[in-house]
């Protein structure tokens, strides 16, 4: 594991987490908003429906949750289950991938259709 | 309240409703061993260091501990008291001890020797490797540099400087228990009081060994080292300091 | 727990750890719900309907709780790793510690 490696994943973690902070403020405004009289699906996509403002957000929050969930899982791997080296590796790239795809995926379905 | 007790000659030192003993339980053995029960009489302003010292002179002279100056110097005999990562002596006895009880062990994280001594290599080690060595660029043919005292980087500097290397912090820090490769505490918080030197001529090289899962980027601000450090230092804001004097690291810098 | 853990900053690093956890394994259910959109409003709903059960209402707040947490938790650490030292390490988990709460009040009331 190199020094540079560690460095550029700690500052990723960093960068990653001021995008979040401010995508969570906006998304706890909208689920405060949002669950006032309950949830209904027609009401979540009547705001989000060719929206590309909203389409625009989510992929960026979607990409930034899966980079940082990524980097995070792994140092908790690491110090809380001692999974480390290249399996570790591996196994946290592929979260973050399958949570940026499953992500994409939500975020095609709620803004385009 | 009808029955205020009188105090005799040999008891007026005794704070009132306090054991005259200790009891004690001291780590005898290495990594395996068991605890051995000791009673040691109470004294006023009675360190921990006291309590050791009498077992060792007057109950078993085979138990094995490690100090020096017994006035806060010179860092060689922090234990683990009742749970806590302590310099014994300066630590008193009213303090820490819990209903009359005194737990005592060698500190964590490190191998045992015996009994109470810890082997402080990894840990001194560990300052190598984060290169906590001085290296200057002049001879000894050229004048002195000067710093002022009060330039934002010498009290930086100043405010981390002043380890004694005890190990309490390391004892104490969750991210050398998880990961047996990390720098630790006291370690990197010297490197930083080097990297703040404005005449080190190391600091390239240093900012690489501080850097990394085994450096400044593994700490996790639990600030155990800063709660505990008897100095009153505190690593974290060494650590945090390390931590954006190698962000260029991530951006650019190439490693040696 | 051992004793040298019993302050504010280790407290923080727990809920901080644990809530972090808690998300990253909810993202895949939540991304997996807002994808059945792709079946249409119907589908949505059905899924929707099931949240309504008073256990699934109390999950979402320790969410909501949680996400706050994370978020709160997440400005001290930057606070305290990229500005310039400060004292001020227990004023800022106890303002972490507030938003949070403030969050699942606010969320409690709205639902």
């Amino acid at each position: 594991m190199s020094a540079r490696r560690e460095a550029t994943l700690w500052l990723a973690q960093r960068g990653t987490a001021m995008i979040l902070a401010a995508c969570v403020v906006v998304h706890l405004a909208t689920i405060i908003f949002a669950v006032r009289g309950g949830l209904t699906a027609a009401e979540i996509l009547e705001r989000t429906r060719g929206s590309v403002a909203w389409g625009a957000f989510y992929s960026v929050f979607v990409i930034a949750s899966a980079v940082h969930g990524a980097i995070g899982l792994r140092t908790v791997a690491a110090e809380w289950l001692g999974f480390r080296g290249d399996a570790a590796e591996v196994t946290v790239t592929f979260i973050g991938f399958a949570l940026t795809v499953l992500g994409l995926r939500a975020v095609v379905a709620v803004v385009g259709g | 309240m009808g029955n205020v007790p009188e105090f005799s000659r040999n008891d007026r030192r005794e704070k009132p409703g306090l054991s005259p003993v200790l009891m004690v339980s001291v780590w005898r053995g290495a990594a395996e061993g068991a605890f051995q029960s000791f009673e040691v009489p109470r004294q006023p302003s009675q360190t921990v260091l006291d309590v050791v010292t009498y077992i060792q002179r007057n109950l078993d002279a085979t138990l094995s501990y490690r100090f020096a100056c017994r006035v806060g110097m010179c860092g060689s005999c922090a234990m683990t008291v009742n749970g806590t990562a302590r310099w014994t002596c300066r630590t008193h006895v009213d303090k820490v001890v819990v209903d009359g009880d005194l737990r005592l062990g060698p500190l964590e994280n490190l191998p045992v020797v015996k009994d109470l001594v810890a082997d402080m290599r990894p840990f001194f080690d560990k300052w190598a490797a984060a290169q906590g060595q001085f290296k200057g660029a002049k001879t000894r043919q050229e004048d002195f540099t000067r710093v002022d005292p009060r330039s934002t980087a010498r009290r930086e500097a100043d405010a981390a400087i002043e380890c004694i290397g005890c190990g309490v912090c390391y004892a104490s820090c969750d991210v050398v228990a998880w990961n047996p490769e990390y720098l630790g505490p006291a370690a990197l918080n010297r490197a930083w009081t080097l990297v703040k030197d404005v005449r080190d001529a190391g600091q390239a090289s240093r900012l690489v060994a501080v850097a990394g899962d085994a450096g400044c980027h593994s700490c996790h601000t639990h600030m155990s080292c800063t709660e505990l450090c008897p100095k009153g230092l505190s690593p974290t804001r060494s650590i945090a300091g390390l931590k954006r004097a190698t962000m260029k690291l991530a951006l650019s810098m190439e490693e040696p | 727990m051992k004793r040298s853990r019993h302050h504010p900053a280790y407290w923080a690093f727990l809920v901080h750890r644990i809530s972090g956890v808690a998300l990253a394994l909810f993202l895949p259910a939540h991304f997996w719900f807002l994808g059945s959109a792709l079946q249409g409003a119907a589908a949505m709903d059905g899924l929707l309907r099931w949240t309504d059960q008073p256990v699934v209402i109390a999950g979402e707040w320790l969410l909501v709780m949680l996400l706050a947490a994370h978020l709160a938790g997440g400005l001290r650490l930057l606070a305290l790793e990229l500005l310039p030292w400060r004292e001020w390490q227990k004023t800022l988990a106890a303002l972490a510690a507030a938003f949070a709460l403030l969050a699942g009040f606010a969320f409690a009331l709205a639902r």
